[in-house]
Order: structure tokens, then sequence, then C-alpha cells
């Protein structure tokens, strides 16, 4: 084997330059003057060693997870990010193209241990070895904590994870929307536990894709398709167990400002145990699971009905109280209006009494007892002065035990007799 | 008036008898309107089934809602 070309065992396309006239294997024939760079006069340019330098390298590794300490960390303005990876004795330049970022949940900090994913080459430019990073992970998952505390701080500053944004949720629902996978697991969960609890309750599915790139955008497009319709009493947002990954556009920003300002209460519904995502900060309630969810949303219908009962029977015992209550009432002024009607019957019957007594004092026949006598003429009526008289007329004189008839002799005007001591 | 407002009321109405500090005639309003909202509420639950269905957008921004299985 011949020092030049034995030692590479590469795939991908072999080098131009350094095929011969020998087949692979074999050593090349001495044909000194067709063999580039191995003279002077053969010298190749040096775009050409570094793509070729490029291409062997490529060849001979394939995509692989290296592992290191972040250093001199930069995010170009053109969206690429640097920074060379080191260990104790060795380094290497990386780089993330400005389209793999997004794959990637937050820039490391330096000092970072991180294990990134890509590929070895060469940067032509330069003709400086470089690694391209397709996707990164840190050391206990410090990336992801690094994105998600500070997708939480932004949304932090503008308000969205004060608790008393939280809304409650509504208590009767009638119409639930349900955002999630249309073939998920977790819309079976959800389904079948509204079904089981208040079947009465509708369901409206708004099919979103839950995972993968597309997945933000999915879901805050499903977010404001409810928050436009605005038929639903309550939202729910979410999907099955998976992966950090599977899980993560639940911890999107896009899709947190889209669950914040959905006019609906919200229910995030991610199933996971280990961490919270940021859609379970911003949702007006967290459930740990796809069918939590569902309970949360949904009363049993059972309850419902019950409780209507109940509400049926206090009001009826309430409206009873009050008619007893009234009815009371009316007796007791009843009772009271007897009272007060006889009293007053009693106080108009003592008056009459003493009036009566009154008129009794003043009574003629009171003074017929006393002697005296009244004149009648034969009509009955009272014969009170002379001039009521005359000569030969017929009257009474009505004493007190009788009656006397008598006619006139003589008329006498003038006062009344004298007294019989002061006569004379 | 949604399910959610009758029960609400419902509620109210019941706490309001309840507490028997009305006048007969506020009595007799609120018992009759707690039982109109009593039978109205019982006939959303006693309907025979909720419906499952998938809310669609249409190209021109229009919302549909289509039977799901």
């Amino acid at each position: 084997m011949s020092g030049r070309r034995g030692e590479s065992p590469r795939r991908g396309t072999a080098p131009s330059l350094f095929d011969g006239a020998g087949s692979a294997g074999a050593p090349a024939p001495a044909r000194r003057d067709a063999a580039p760079g191995e003279s002077a006069d053969t010298a190749i340019g040096v775009a050409d060693l570094t793509t070729l330098a490029k291409e062997v390298l490529e060849g001979a590794f394939p995509p692989l997870w290296i592992r290191g300490e972040v250093s001199g960390f930069l995010k170009h303005r053109n969206g690429h990010w640097y920074f060379t990876l080191k260990d104790a004795s060795a380094s290497i330049s990386c780089v993330v193209w400005s389209r793999d970022t997004a794959r990637i949940p937050a820039a490391p900090d330096d000092g970072m241990q991180v294990m990134a994913f890509g590929q070895l080459s060469v940067y032509p430019a330069r003709g400086q070895m470089q690694f391209m990073v397709r996707a990164m992970e840190a050391e206990g998952e410090g990336l992801w904590r690094k994105a998600l505390e500070e997708t939480r701080k932004r949304l932090e500053r503008d308000g969205l994870l004060d608790p008393a944004r939280k809304r409650a949720l509504p208590r009767f629902p009638r119409r639930v929307a349900v955002i999630t996978s249309p073939d998920g697991a977790a819309l079976h969960d959800i389904q079948s536990v509204i079904t089981r609890r208040n079947p009465t309750v509708d369901i409206i599915i708004v099919p979103a894709a839950v995972q993968g790139e597309t997945a933000p955008a999915s879901l805050v497009a499903a977010l404001n398709l409810v928050a436009r319709w605005q038929a639903a009493d309550v939202v729910i947002v979410g999907r099955g167990g998976g992966s950090r990954e599977d899980l993560w556009a639940f911890n999107d920003e896009g899709v947190a400002r889209a669950i914040a300002a959905c006019p609906i209460p919200t229910i995030s519904a991610v199933g996971h145990e280990v961490d919270v995502t940021i859609a379970d900060l911003v949702a007006d309630h967290r459930a740990a699971t796809p069918s939590a969810a569902a309970e949360a949303a949904v009363p049993v219908l059972d309850e419902l009905v019950a409780w209507l009962g109940t509400l049926g029977r206090t009001m009826r015992a309430g409206a009873e109280r009050r008619v007893t209550l009234a009815r009371r009432d009316l007796r007791r002024l009843a009772g009271d209006l007897s009272l007060r009607a006889r009293r007053s019957v009693e106080r108009r019957r003592a008056r009459l009494q003493q009036v009566a007594g009154r008129v009794d004092a003043l009574s003629p026949l009171n003074t017929l007892a006393r002697g005296y006598a009244v004149a009648r003429g034969t009509d009955g009526r009272a014969l009170g002065s002379v001039e009521a008289f005359a000569a030969g007329q017929a009257f009474a004189l009505v004493l007190r035990d009788g009656q006397v008839d008598a006619t006139v002799t003589r008329v006498r005007p003038g006062g009344p007799p004298r007294a019989a001591g002061a006569a004379q | 008036m949604s399910f959610e407002q009758d029960l609400e009321r419902l509620e109210q109405i019941a706490a309001a008898l309840d507490r028997a500090d009305l006048t007969l005639d506020e009595s007799l309003a609120l018992f009759e309107e707690g039982i109109q909202r009593l039978r109205a509420a019982s006939e959303a639950l006693s309907k025979a089934e909720g419906r499952v269905t998938t809310l669609v957008e249409q190209a021109n921004g229009a919302i549909e809602e289509r039977d799901a299985g």
C-alpha cells in the first residue's frame, strides 16, 4: 500500500485528483508528470486543497456526537452561531447554521458542557477544520432549562404569569374545545372521560400538530381559531406524554402567548410528570394528563342533576317559609284587628252611656217627676206659650202620673208667675 | 341565556330565598323565575347526547363545525 492512498476507508466520491490510471487499492503507476501536487509543476491551488480536505473529512466522518465545553460563543448578525468546543488538551471550531438554530432549544453559554451532533468538515476560506452542529444538548438538560427560563422571564416581564390573570373554569360547561392531534391517544382519553362524566356535553375537536417543527405554528393557529369562534365554554390544549423534544412545542413562546390571549378559559394538558411546561404556567388551569384535563373541565352529570335538585328544594323551602311567615303575620294582624275593633266598640259604648246619662238628666220626664206639668194641644204638641192658647180651647195637662183634660177659661199674657214667696 | 348563567342565577335565587329577608311579593316572583330556570336547566341536561364535531376553518376564513367520529 502506498502511503498516499492506503489509509482511507473513506466513503463518498473519491477525489479525482488522486484518481490515477490504476484501479483502487493498487499502487499508482509511476507517471510523475500526471500526478497533481507531486512536483512544483503539478502544484494544485489552495482551494483545490481545502476542497479536497473537506471532501476527505466529510467522507471519513459520518455525522456524530461530540462532547466538550463551549467557549467564545458568538451569535452572528447573519443568524449563524460560532463557538469553540474544547476539553483539556484540544479544541475545535464549531458553527450552527441559522436554519439549524431553531432546532436547538437555546444558545449555550460559555463554560457549558454540551454534546453536539454534526458533521466534521473544513472551512475552506480559512483552511480550518470545523464542526457543523445540527443538534445540541447540554449536561443536565441545561439548554432546555435555559430556553425555558428565558421564555419564562419574557412572559413574566409581560405579566402573563401573574396568578391574578388565571380565570376560573366555567362550572357548568356545555361545549368543550379540544386542541390536540386528531389521532393521538390524548384525544381519545379526553373524549372518553368527558363522555363518561357527562354525555350531554359537546366536544369540539380542533386538530393541531403537537410535535415537530410545525407544531408551534399549528397550535397557535388552532388557539386563534377557537378564540375567533368563541362558542366554546372552555378549551383544553395538550397531548399525551413524550420525550422532552416531543413536548417542546408546549414550551414555545408563541404558543404560550396564544394561550394567554385566548378569551375562553384554558386548560393545559401535556402528559408529563417531570416538569411544568410554559403552556402550564400560562393556562388558567394545569392538568397533568389529558384525562385529568377532561375531569377538570367537565363536572359529572349525576352531580349536576343532584345539584339542580338541591337548588330546587332550597328554593321551595325558602318560598314556603316565606309564605308561612306571611300567613302568621296575617293571623296576628287579624287578631290585632278584632281586638282593636272590640276595644273601639267598648269605648263607644262607654261614651254612649255617658251621653245617655246626661240626656236622662235633661229629660222633661224628670221635670215631670219633680211635680211640673206640660200642656199639650189636641194634636199632641207641647203648648209652651200663652199664644198657643185661646179661650175655650181644649188641651191636656201631662203630669208625672197621668194626664188631665182641660179647657182654657182665660188667657193672661205676661211674664211667668213669680215664685210663691216673691209674690206681692 | 346559557346553561351556566341559568345555574348561576338559580343559585342566587336559592340563596336569596334561603335568607328569607324578602317581601312576600319578591319571594314569590323569585320563586317563579327560579322554577322556570330550573326547568330550562333540567331540559338541557336531559337532551339525548352531546355532539362531537371538528372545527374547520374555510379558505375564506369562515369557521365551520363538521361532524366527527
